[in-house]
């Protein structure tokens, strides 16, 4: 089956991403396919790469990365809500006069278009929240 | 692009978090998808659709008048749940008239919302193919 995912909680806060993650990868060891993961609401925060957890705790925004990079995911951030939220890839720091980004590995920034066309595409889109 | 059936389900008011402006955020550009659509209130959702909002004491942005824009949008079916409403102590006459025009008889303006029970409500959320939670 192709899911379609959209996170829409940050990290540590709300355990929503940590499911949402442990579902994309129970999926893709099925062999189903996760056609793109849309992060949403606060849960562009999963796309910092400026998360430092303690050493004995998981780290949720290089699981993403990682799992991102064994399967060529597509691992979209809401342009608006990343705005919003101060989570910037190096083009949009630019566009905004902003001295960096902080932008994770494997995701990229763009429109909520990404979200509508993923849920058309997917058999079930699949939503984690709150 | 195939036509799917999708549902915007609203379940927090519409201040104390962000969750229902950028719903609304979704659904506006979801709407140059031409998709079969539908918005449904429940639960503290139902207050996002109240009259006479005014958010000046707690300096957030009105955003109830954009409801108003969305028959403009195509969207026509708007479902707000009768037990939640009841249980807030709101019926329909606390709502915003929102409507569309209806271009198969005169562009006749009619009215999008429908207050539906409980046991209809989950029916709609099962007829529809993609359900956007927020």
């Amino acid at each position: 089956m192709k899911f379609a995912v959209l996170v829409s909680e940050g990290p540590y806060t709300h355990q929503a991403s940590d499911t949402a993650y442990n579902f994309c990868k129970a999926a893709l060891d099925g062999g189903h396919e996760i056609g793109r993961i849309f992060f949403y609401h606060d849960g562009v925060n999963n796309a910092t790469r400026y998360t430092v957890p303690p050493q004995d705790d998981r780290n949720i925004q290089q699981r993403w990365s990682k799992l991102q990079q064994e399967h060529q995911l597509d691992m979209v951030v809401c342009i608006a809500a990343a705005q919003r939220r101060g989570i910037m890839d190096e083009k949009e720091a630019k566009r905004q006069g902003l001295d960096g980004n902080n932008i994770a590995p494997g995701f990229h920034i763009s429109g909520l278009g990404q979200l509508i066309e993923a849920g058309i595409e997917a058999d079930r889109l699949v939503v984690f929240g709150d | 692009m195939a036509t799917k059936k999708m549902l915007y389900l609203n379940r927090r008011a519409p201040y104390g978090s962000v969750y229902a402006l950028e719903s609304l955020e979704v659904v506006l550009i979801g709407a140059a998808f031409e998709q079969d659509v539908s918005l449904a209130f429940i639960d503290d959702g139902v207050f996002q659709l109240l009259k006479g909002q005014n958010t000046t004491a707690v300096g957030m942005k009105n955003f109830s008048p954009t409801y108003k824009a969305l028959g403009d949008y195509d969207v026509r079916k708007i479902y707000v749940e009768k037990e939640s409403l009841e249980a807030r102590g709101l019926s329909r006459e606390d709502l915003l008239d929102l409507t569309y025009e209806d271009e198969n008889e005169g562009y006749a303006e009619k009215d999008s919302i429908q207050v539906v029970s409980r046991t209809d409500m989950a029916g709609i959320i099962e007829q529809n193919d993609v359900v956007f939670s927020f």
